[in-house]
């Protein structure tokens, strides 16, 4: 099957019922190999115990940036290509960033308590972080504001275009201005600064943390497939009682 | 020394981990489950998306 056929949400359905309970498996297979190697990194000698936060805290972030790049492909697609897929592939990916932001605020709060003595401070990366998570809140707010599913996802759309000025921001924030928040170290000209003793686990863990994503991604996909049978039902129901 | 002296942040950092991703998964099965009783009810009275005779011809 090619990828443009699952364009058509009858065979998206048929594939994502085929690779959903694979996709799970694999994801429990991968986080329960991650954790333990995560359990067995040891203690940074700076940090001590407190660095196995990140293992949490750096998938988070990815993932969060991550959401919403595809949610600004998807707007692409509702406003330039019209795929049918595409606001369904929207809405349904923003409750996930929503998720995964919050929780790269909350386990990098907790993570700077004891390395920077405060849970929170205005510094770049952390606002446009918390920006991020008010867009997410935002875009959730407008689908569910407007009624009409293909009017709220050109205004989801809109919104996510410029909502995506704030990604470049969150990235280069700790390059662009003098933060708390400590530079790159995973992704960086010259290499990573992490030990491959951390740095392994680390990307196992995003490895799961992005398997994750993925499956409820497209089960909240199909989820939204089916409300929107049942909006049109409901729309059949009531013309035929008038 | 330094392990035991942060160790609350670390559990708590991990609980919230727990906390969201049960969350999620828990929101889609749920979701999933409200969908497919809501078309249930609906089919069985007799509302289709297809008309009657499309639908038995497949």
């Amino acid at each position: 099957m090619r990828i443009s056929e699952l364009a058509n949400p009858s065979r998206f359905l048929r594939a994502a019922n085929l690779a959903i309970p694979w996709l799970g498996g694999a994801t429990v297979i991968v986080f329960a190999f991650a954790i333990y190697r995560a359990m067995l990194a040891p203690d940074d000698y700076q940090q001590g115990a407190t660095v196995k936060i990140m293992f949490l805290h750096v998938p988070s972030a990815w993932l969060g940036m991550l959401c919403w790049g595809l949610m600004t492909i998807a707007a692409l697609g509702t406003l330039v290509w019209r795929h049918p897929l595409a606001d369904v592939t929207a809405k349904a990916a923003a409750p996930l960033g929503a998720a995964f932001t919050l929780l790269c605020l909350v386990t990098g709060s907790l993570w700077g308590r004891p390395e920077w003595g405060t849970y929170w401070v205005w510094d770049a990366r952390l606002t446009s972080e918390l920006i991020l998570f008010l867009l997410y809140l935002g875009v959730i707010a407008l689908w569910r504001t407007v009624e009409d599913p293909s009017r709220a996802a050109r205004a989801v759309a809109i919104l996510t275009l410029v909502g995506a000025i704030d990604l470049p921001i969150i990235k280069f924030s700790v390059d662009w201005w003098n933060t708390l928040h400590q530079g790159a170290s995973v992704f960086r000209l010259g290499g990573s600064t992490i030990d491959r003793t951390i740095l392994i686990p680390l990307l196992l863990m995003a490895v799961a943390f992005t398997l994750l994503f993925v499956t409820l991604l497209l089960a909240a996909m199909r989820n939204e497939i089916l409300r929107r049978r049942v909006r049109t039902l409901r729309l059949l129901q009531a013309s035929a009682a008038g | 020394m330094q392990a035991t002296a942060h160790i609350e942040f670390i559990v708590a950092a991990y609980a919230a981990g727990v906390v969201v991703v049960v969350a999620l998964i828990a929101w889609v099965m749920l979701d999933y489950r409200l969908q497919r009783r809501i078309l249930a009810e609906l089919e069985t009275k007799g509302i289709s998306r297809r008309p009657a005779r499309e639908s038995a011809d497949e």
